[in-house]
């Protein structure tokens, strides 16, 4: 029996909720939430046992908890945060500094919004790194008009875009004529040449190069690649452009936050159950069928999750035209991070780090070549020898990730590629010694104190997280795959060529980082089309 | 790693034969006397093969071979694969019984014609697809989530097609038992050379026809059979130029002549709905999803459809190929793609490509301005067109069951 077979034998209007959520992450949630508020009978199938998506954490080993795949927040939308009644100022505490770890014990350590002020530089050097802050956060500001809202669909600009168009415009002309010149000129470079182009300490341009890079498949002297800083610099908490935080009570307080929005709200959540179609006849999707059999109608569908899993695995492809078919299975959507979790028997001391600062983020990229040969052999499939990453440590905004004495650490690795040359099954092992080695590098004494460890490749996120390609935003964040081609261009601004199917995923519009902003906005987008 | 020079040649024989010949090619050549070849689909294939006119009326007056082996043909087979063509294509597959045979249309995403062409239902889950463009990645990329395996066939399997009023009496004669009871667009295997040609009443002029398709290395001996078959019945071998006349007759219409294909287009606005090209009775809106449903749909109803495929008849005699299409002598409405002066409904014919609302709403006082080069003068002249219906002529002979012996 095909899908529009079954279609036709079911009664259209015997519509079970007003919309129905396919994915319990975060975006998933957020759009339930503001469907709900707004009256409508909401329900959300996540196929884990419990909602979070990425953020859904899990014991690694007895006694020790990760929170997922999100150990920092740096782009939480405040209208996301408003929506869910996560109390900000609680909930984010103080901006958290950045350690750029250098392997003297010499750290430039970034605080307030990605380094108001920084430790451990030159005066000349603050002098540049601010002028950088200033351009690079006054242009990100002009992309950023563009995050928030649907993205124009070409051809068919309507006046709100205009506004928007117009807006970006004006705020470059006010600046004048060299602003205006310097925004097209830097749009598409890559980020090692503008750090080159502003800093000269190296450990600054390698945590830019970081930051630029980090979850996209470029190095930091990959044409486009300032692009993943400008998405970064996009971020904002708590009114502060370029901030990050941990939740009070740690990243694992977050998932449940957005499920009790949502149920608050009155969604209902139904955890354990996977959907195996979405239903569709003629262009209409109908509803969807459950891996129990179970058949649930409505007539809005909103999948939260990856836009090829949605398309390729959940619509039988004879809905959708063979154009579409074909740009979806061309999105590139292979992950390249490793999430390493560590239970440790006592605090990690990294040399030269205060005590205070450990409860920031401490990223390890020595500078811009670091970085860039980190990437080098991602491009034909190996991992990096010498890797780039970033670390948190977890337990201390929740001791209750560790046993009493006890602590986590979690690191964000680079590069990981998920098509791994022989396979993960053979690398793994080497690639999770090289990390521990670096790792030692920087806190002598920490491989004595593991108690266990637990490396996440992005074939294995693919696992855990139903997560295609183990990529977290869902599809490369590149300039071919922003705005009105994200995922695709006949999908882009939530709405798809099959009527009452809308994307709500870190896959679309504007991508991914825990934001809630694909979700929000897809949710306003419903809500606007089907008052 | 640079390769051996004749190991370099070896790899790269193919530019020794720009040019394919087909399977029936040692026989056409061998009557050809006007020489006359041109290229179809990357075969030499002949223009004429004795004379233009009399080849025409073969077609008309006895039997006519046409080669239409470069035709490009793709296997598709499979459990999916009824449902895999009726999402390919806008016509409803599910109605086409096995043995049958249907013209169609398939579009891409936006509703623009990819091409047309005629679609073999070999057998419940088996079809032949045979059209002007070469589809294979699109065919391809349209398989994503089907059972079903395509393969081109192009140059494995010989195609003939035998037109004419007497090419009903040839089969008989050639043995083929049971060729009585084929009706228009209904197919049936047949013994050949210790194997089976595929035989469909089918055709491209508008007369009593058949298409024979048999694998390439049968396809002499059965080029034999027919044409000794033939001898008392008119048998002739024709080239293109007179195929043209008898199928602008019959109101057909030829991809990327008298419309262009949407992925051999350079420029946006030349590409075509179904509807902006006669096709609109191919779509099925009732039959499930197909590429190009909603934007078809769509088009429909918001009326923006651009253009439309008109029969015309010109008044005078002389062809109006190319003419521009005047509306009141003074607004450029269109464009004829395809003209002759018939001879068998003695009317001066053409196919042409209007702008909405022009063949639509405003039919009358329509002008083709004729150009003929006489002896290095263009001779101006501006006729009336009238738009008639196609086909332009309607032959008792093409659906007669069983048809006549002669």
């Amino acid at each position: 029996m095909t899908s529009s077979d079954l279609a036709r034998t079911t009664d259209f209007h015997a519509a079970d909720f007003d919309a129905i959520v396919i994915g319990g992450g975060h975006n998933g949630l957020t759009a339930a939430t503001l469907l709900a508020q707004n009256g409508r009978r909401v329900v959300v199938l996540e196929a884990a046992a419990n909602t979070g998506g990425a953020m859904r954490g899990f014991e690694f080993h007895p006694g020790y908890r990760s929170a997922g795949l999100a150990h920092i927040v740096n782009r939480l939308d405040p209208e996301v945060a408003k929506l869910l009644k996560l109390d900000t100022s609680t909930a984010s505490g103080k901006p958290l500094p950045t350690v750029a770890l250098s392997p003297n014990g010499k750290h430039a350590v970034l605080r307030g919004a990605y380094g108001e002020t920084i430790d451990g530089i030159s005066p000349a050097e603050a002098k540049a790194f601010a002028a950088m802050r200033k351009k690079l956060m006054f242009q990100a500001g002009i992309l950023k008009r563009f995050l928030k809202r649907r993205p124009p669909e070409i051809g068919n600009v309507a006046m709100r875009d205009l506004g928007a168009f117009a807006g970006a415009g004006l705020s470059l002309i006010t600046k004048g004529r060299e602003e205006g010149r310097d925004f097209l000129r830097m749009l598409l470079m890559n980020a090692a040449d503008v750090a080159d182009e502003y800093l000269s300490d190296d450990r600054l341009k390698g945590l830019v190069a970081f930051d630029a890079t980090l979850g996209i498949h470029l190095g930091p002297r990959s044409p486009t690649s300032l692009l993943g800083f400008y998405y970064r610099l996009t971020g904002e908490t708590d009114g502060k452009t370029g901030a990050q935080y941990i939740p009070q009570g740690g990243m694992n307080t977050l998932a449940p936050a957005f499920e009790d929005a949502a149920t608050a709200a009155g969604v209902s959540v139904r955890t354990g159950v996977y959907v195996t179609r979405i239903t569709a006849d003629r262009g209409t999707a109908t509803g969807v069928i459950l891996g129990t059999g179970e058949q649930l109608n409505a007539p809005v569908i909103i999948s939260a999750i990856h836009p090829q899993a949605t398309f390729l695995k959940l619509c039988d492809t004879a809905e959708l035209g063979t154009g579409f078919v074909r740009a979806v299975g061309n999105i590139r959507s292979k992950g390249n991070v490793a999430k390493l979790d560590l239970a440790l028997d006592r605090q990690p001391a990294f040399t030269g780090v205060s005590p205070d600062d450990h409860h920031g983020r401490m990223v390890i990229a020595r500078s811009i070549a670091h970085v860039e040969n980190a990437f080098n052999p991602a491009k034909y499939g190996e991992f990096s020898p010498d890797p780039v990453m970033e670390i948190t440590l977890p337990s201390l905004a929740n001791s209750a990730l560790a046993p009493s004495g006890g602590a986590t650490l979690s690191a964000l690795v680079e590069f990981a590629p998920y098509d791994l040359k022989g396979g993960w099954a053979n690398g793994k092992a080497a690639f999770e010694k090289i990390i521990l080695e670096t790792l030692e590098l920087y806190a002598p004494g920490l491989s004595k104190s593991i108690i266990a460890s637990n490396l996440m490749t992005p074939a294995d996120m693919e696992t855990h997280y139903h997560l295609p390609g183990g990529h977290w935003h869902h599809g490369e964040l590149q300039a071919d795959q922003l705005l009105v081609n994200r995922p695709v261009n006949a999908a882009a601004g939530y709405t798809t060529p099959l009527s009452g199917l809308y994307l709500a995923s870190a896959g679309s519009h504007p991508g991914g980082g825990i934001s809630g902003l694909p979700g929000l906005l897809a949710a306003r987008d419903i809500l606007s089309e089907r008052p | 790693m640079m390769l051996e020079m004749n190991t370099r040649r070896a790899l790269q024989s193919h530019i020794a034969t720009p040019r394919f010949e087909t399977p029936f090619h040692p026989r056409i050549a061998a009557l050809s006397e006007t020489s006359d070849w041109y290229t179809w689909a990357g075969y030499k294939a002949p223009h004429s093969v004795f004379d233009e006119e009399l080849e025409y009326f073969a077609i008309r007056s006895t039997a006519a071979l046409f080669d239409i082996s470069p035709m490009v043909k793709y296997r598709i087979a499979g459990p999916d694969a009824e449902r895999y063509l009726n999402r390919l294509t806008v016509r409803n597959v599910a109605k086409l019984g096995t043995g049958r045979v249907h013209y169609t249309a398939w579009c891409d995403d936006h509703g623009h014609v990819l091409d047309d062409g005629t679609l073999f239902r070999l057998a419940p889950d088996t079809f032949r697809l045979c059209c002007q463009e070469r589809h294979l990645p699109w065919l391809l990329d349209s398989a994503i989530g089907f059972d079903v395996e395509i393969e081109e066939e192009t140059m494995q399997i010989a195609g003939l097609a035998l037109q004419g009023p007497t090419s009903f009496a040839v089969l008989c004669k050639a043995g083929f038992d049971g060729i009585e009871r084929l009706k228009p667009f209904q197919l049936a295997d047949f013994a050949h050379d210790g194997g089976t040609v595929t035989i469909s009443r089918t055709g491209f002029t508008g007369d009593l026809g058949y298409e024979l398709f048999v694998p390439a290395e049968a396809a002499l001996s059965l080029w034999d059979r027919l044409w000794a078959a033939g001898q008392l019945h008119g048998i002739r071998a024709i080239g293109y130029a007179a195929l043209n006349r008898a199928r602008i007759e019959a109101g057909f219409i030829v991809a990327n002549a008298d419309f262009m294909t949407a992925e051999t287009t350079l420029r946006a606005d030349r590409a075509r709905m179904p509807d902006e090209i006669g096709l609109d009775w191919l779509v099925d809106a009732e039959k499930p999803n197909f590429n190009g449903r909603k934007a078809i749909l769509e088009a429909r109803r918001n009326q923006t459809l651009k253009h439309v495929l008109v029969g015309l008849e010109i008044e005078g005699n002389i062809p109006a190929d190319g003419a521009i299409v005047y509306h009141r002598k003074k607004h450029e409405a269109g464009l004829v793609s395809a003209a002759i002066w018939s001879p068998l409904a003695k009317r001066n014919i053409a196919i042409a490509s209007l702008t909405r609302p022009y063949g639509t709403r405003l039919n009358e006082d329509l002008w083709v301005e004729i150009y003929a080069l006489r002896e290095l003068q263009y001779q101006k002249m501006m006729k009336r067109a009238r738009i008639v219906p196609r086909p332009f002529i309607k032959l008792d002979r093409r659906a007669a069951s069983p048809p006549a012996q002669f």
